[in-house]
């Protein structure tokens, strides 16, 4: 059971989801580029796939905006998209940013001092989660234009795979940080409204931030007070549309015990927030399939027709293989457990890097295969 | 020395060889973990690694550095006064000020380094270290970590933040005193993410990268010849000799494409490259780390 084409059967929107290094992009492409071939229009938003998979599909570096894949690739590969469209999109998370300071500014003037406040600049990179936020508002906002089948959205890859979920709080709860920004108002206001104690804790404070730095925040979040609502709202909006029941996550991992260790949390923490998980995908495993049990066999095997000295490399590199596979396949069955799921998909450990469309297809081949037993015998006549 | 490098290329198990390697010669080494990743703690089968030096093994020495713990040092140091630094830490407006100035937690995880790393510790009765090495947050994240400290300089433009910041980042371009490496992966993307890195480093923070761990190296067990030769025996065959001729041939694939992105990571970057070997045990505990760690020296 479960193929890809199951798992997003009537769903609007596809979040892959999982720590880096992982191969969530190419996952996310493969995926997009596999539902574009079975007749749906697709986006992919992405954030930094790698630079000959990008060229391949004829996409420039960044933009912001979607572009089409050109449907001659597809035929060229041997697919025909039938009314399927594949469209991508390279995400610029501060250009994102700046737009969505520019829709929510209640006018030019508190626009331009937001833009220009050195605080906002480093805002943008340096608050945890903010990237992760604004993929998710573009995702909203192309979602509303309502021209798609499907988006897919490739989560940027933070050190940990739960700032996603949480970034639209986080941000939400440092823009309204309402104590501090009576606190900063410059007048006397905020040291009536604290007492004596706040007049004393501000000097301390001066001596250990300097005074600048006070100042610029205050005048960030003056600027920003007008905008909170607009950002509350839309952040709202932005979780109800993570939340609902065609939307899916799919938590992609690899093999090893940390990447698993961490898709466990990772779902856990989807079922909490009680978000749509559809299912979990494994990248580059070490399939068993036909694996002899027996190296010294194999080795006594080959010596005749290639001579002692490779047949000994040969079984000293099944050893090796062996040892991967029974690790993954450990890793993988306590995976299933934990998540009480049967949605496992395992693509292998392929030869190549994935760098061109043809190469997604090939990895669409074990996604879009109809269970484990199909994947298992591709992997075997590959 | 800071080992960076993208998520996910093994930078916790470099850092602790390069530690490891650095004890083992008899340096006192304190290695720090930064933003609790706990990792240390599972390698060593302790409990837990806290904000406070641990000895793990002869000269070798381990701390997590918790941004929180880091900005309350700092602030016990900074303030001599004690009702002071009472007042301080009940406030609720102080714990917001910390979390939502971006890059604080960063500047102070700097700061704590910093001080590891003096011959005479601020903290009382401090062990002194001959090498403190940072396992640093992934890159990403990474040149934003080491610019911290100049952008704090420049946003704080007067007070006592201000010359901490400026030590700081005098720390970090002291190329005598501070040495960045950076961990890779003999894979495309890995490849291009470390000679973005090199650069961004260069121009963006102005530090030179001292070495490139490139991590994860299958061995070259089959020539060209040896890997046609068992192709076209895998699909002549039947049977086990089958699956294990095509393990062979897919390994010196991936060996071959593996050398062709160490290639392109020597031609690319202006650092000396070292290689560490793939190490095929499915867990790696502190005895695989270590023999690691031999290699690490070359």
């Amino acid at each position: 059971m479960a193929s890809v084409a199951e798992l997003l059967e009537d769903k609007r929107v596809c979040i892959c989801a999982g720590s880096g290094g992982v191969g969530k992009t190419t996952t996310s492409a493969a995926i997009a580029a596999g539902m574009a071939a079975r007749g749906k229009r697709v986006a992919v938003l992405t954030i930094d796939p790698a630079k000959r998979l990008a060229d391949s599909l004829g996409l420039p570096e960044l933009g912001n905006v979607e572009r089409q894949v050109d449907p001659a690739l597809f035929a060229e590969a041997g697919f025909d998209l039938g009314g399927g469209e594949l469209w991508a999109m390279m995400l610029d998370s501060k250009q994102t940013f700046d737009e969505v300071v520019r829709k929510h500014a209640p006018d030019e003037e508190t626009r331009d001092r937001i833009l220009s406040n050195r605080i906002y600049e480093q805002l943008s990179a340096a608050l945890a989660g903010s990237q992760e936020y604004m993929a998710m508002e573009k995702l909203f906002e192309i979602h509303a234009e309502d021209r798609y089948d499907l988006l897919v959205l490739d989560t940027p890859p933070s050190r940990d795979a739960l700032d996603f979920l949480d970034a639209p709080k986080r941000l939400t709860q440092f823009i309204e940080g309402r104590a501090l920004q009576v606190f900063m108002r410059p007048a006397g206001l905020g040291m009536k409204i604290f007492g004596r104690g706040t007049s004393m804790m501000f000097s301390v404070l001066r001596r250990i931030t300097g005074v600048d730095l006070l100042e610029d925040l205050a005048e960030f979040f003056q600027a920003f007070s007008g905008m909170v609502e607009g950002f509350r709202e839309r952040a709202r909006r932005v979780n109800e549309l993570l939340g609902d029941p065609r939307t899916s996550f799919l938590v992609v991992c690899a093999p090893q015990g940390e990447p698993i260790s961490e898709a466990v949390y990772f779902h856990r923490k989807l079922v909490e927030a009680e978000m749509p998980f559809g299912g979990v995908i494994v990248n580059k495993v070490h399939y068993e399939g036909e694996l002899p049990d027996d190296a010294g066999e194999v080795e006594a095997e080959l010596a005749e027709a290639v001579g002692g000295d490779l047949a000994r490399r040969v079984a000293e590199n099944l050893r090796d293989y062996a040892a991967l596979a029974a690790r993954d396949r450990r890793n993988v069955a306590h995976l299933a457990a934990e998540l009480r799921t049967r949605a496992v998909i395992q693509v292998p450990y392929l030869d190549e890097d994935v760098h061109d469309l043809a190469g997604l297809m090939e990895i669409n081949r074990y996604l879009f295969a109809s269970g484990s037993e199909e994947r298992t015998r591709i992997a075997a006549s590959a | 020395m800071i080992v960076t490098g993208k998520g996910g290329v093994g930078k916790s198990t470099v850092s602790l060889a390069l530690a490891l390697a650095a004890a083992r010669q008899g340096k006192r080494t304190v290695l720090c973990e930064v933003a609790a990743q706990e990792r240390l703690s599972h390698v060593f089968h302790r409990a837990e690694v806290g904000f406070h030096e641990v000895e793990m093994a002869e000269n070798l020495w381990v701390i997590s550095i918790d941004p929180d713990e880091s900005m309350r040092e700092y602030v016990l140091l900074q303030l001599k006064v004690k009702a002071m630094r009472d007042l301080l830490f009940r406030s609720r407006i102080f714990t917001y000020l910390a979390a939502a100035t971006p890059g604080l937690k960063e500047l102070v995880t700097i700061g704590k380094i910093w001080e590891l790393a003096l011959d005479d510790r601020k903290v009382k009765q401090g062990r002194s270290y001959d090498l403190v090495i940072v396992d640093a947050p992934a890159t990403g994240h990474g040149v934003g970590f080491l610019q911290t400290p100049r952008t704090f300089a420049n946003v704080a433009r007067v007070g006592p933040i201000r010359q901490q910041a400026e030590i700081l980042d005098r720390f970090i371009h002291d190329p005598k005193r501070t040495g960045v490496a950076v961990v890779a992966l003999p894979e495309e993307m890995p490849v291009n993410e470390t000679v973005k890195l090199e650069r961004d480093l260069g121009s963006e923070v102005g530090v030179e990268v001292e070495r490139i761990y490139c991590n994860g190296l299958y061995p070259e067990r089959f020539d060209d010849d040896e890997a046609e030769r068992l192709a076209e025996l895998a699909a002549e065959r039947g049977g086990p000799g089958r699956a294990a001729c095509r393990a062979a041939v897919s390994e010196s694939r991936r060996a071959r494409a593996q050398r062709e992105q160490l290639a392109r990571l020597e031609e690319l970057t202006e650092a000396p490259v070292t290689t560490l070997p793939f190490l095929f045990e499915p867990e790696l505990g502190v005895e695989q780390i270590a023999a690691l760690a031999a290699g690490v020296d070359r």
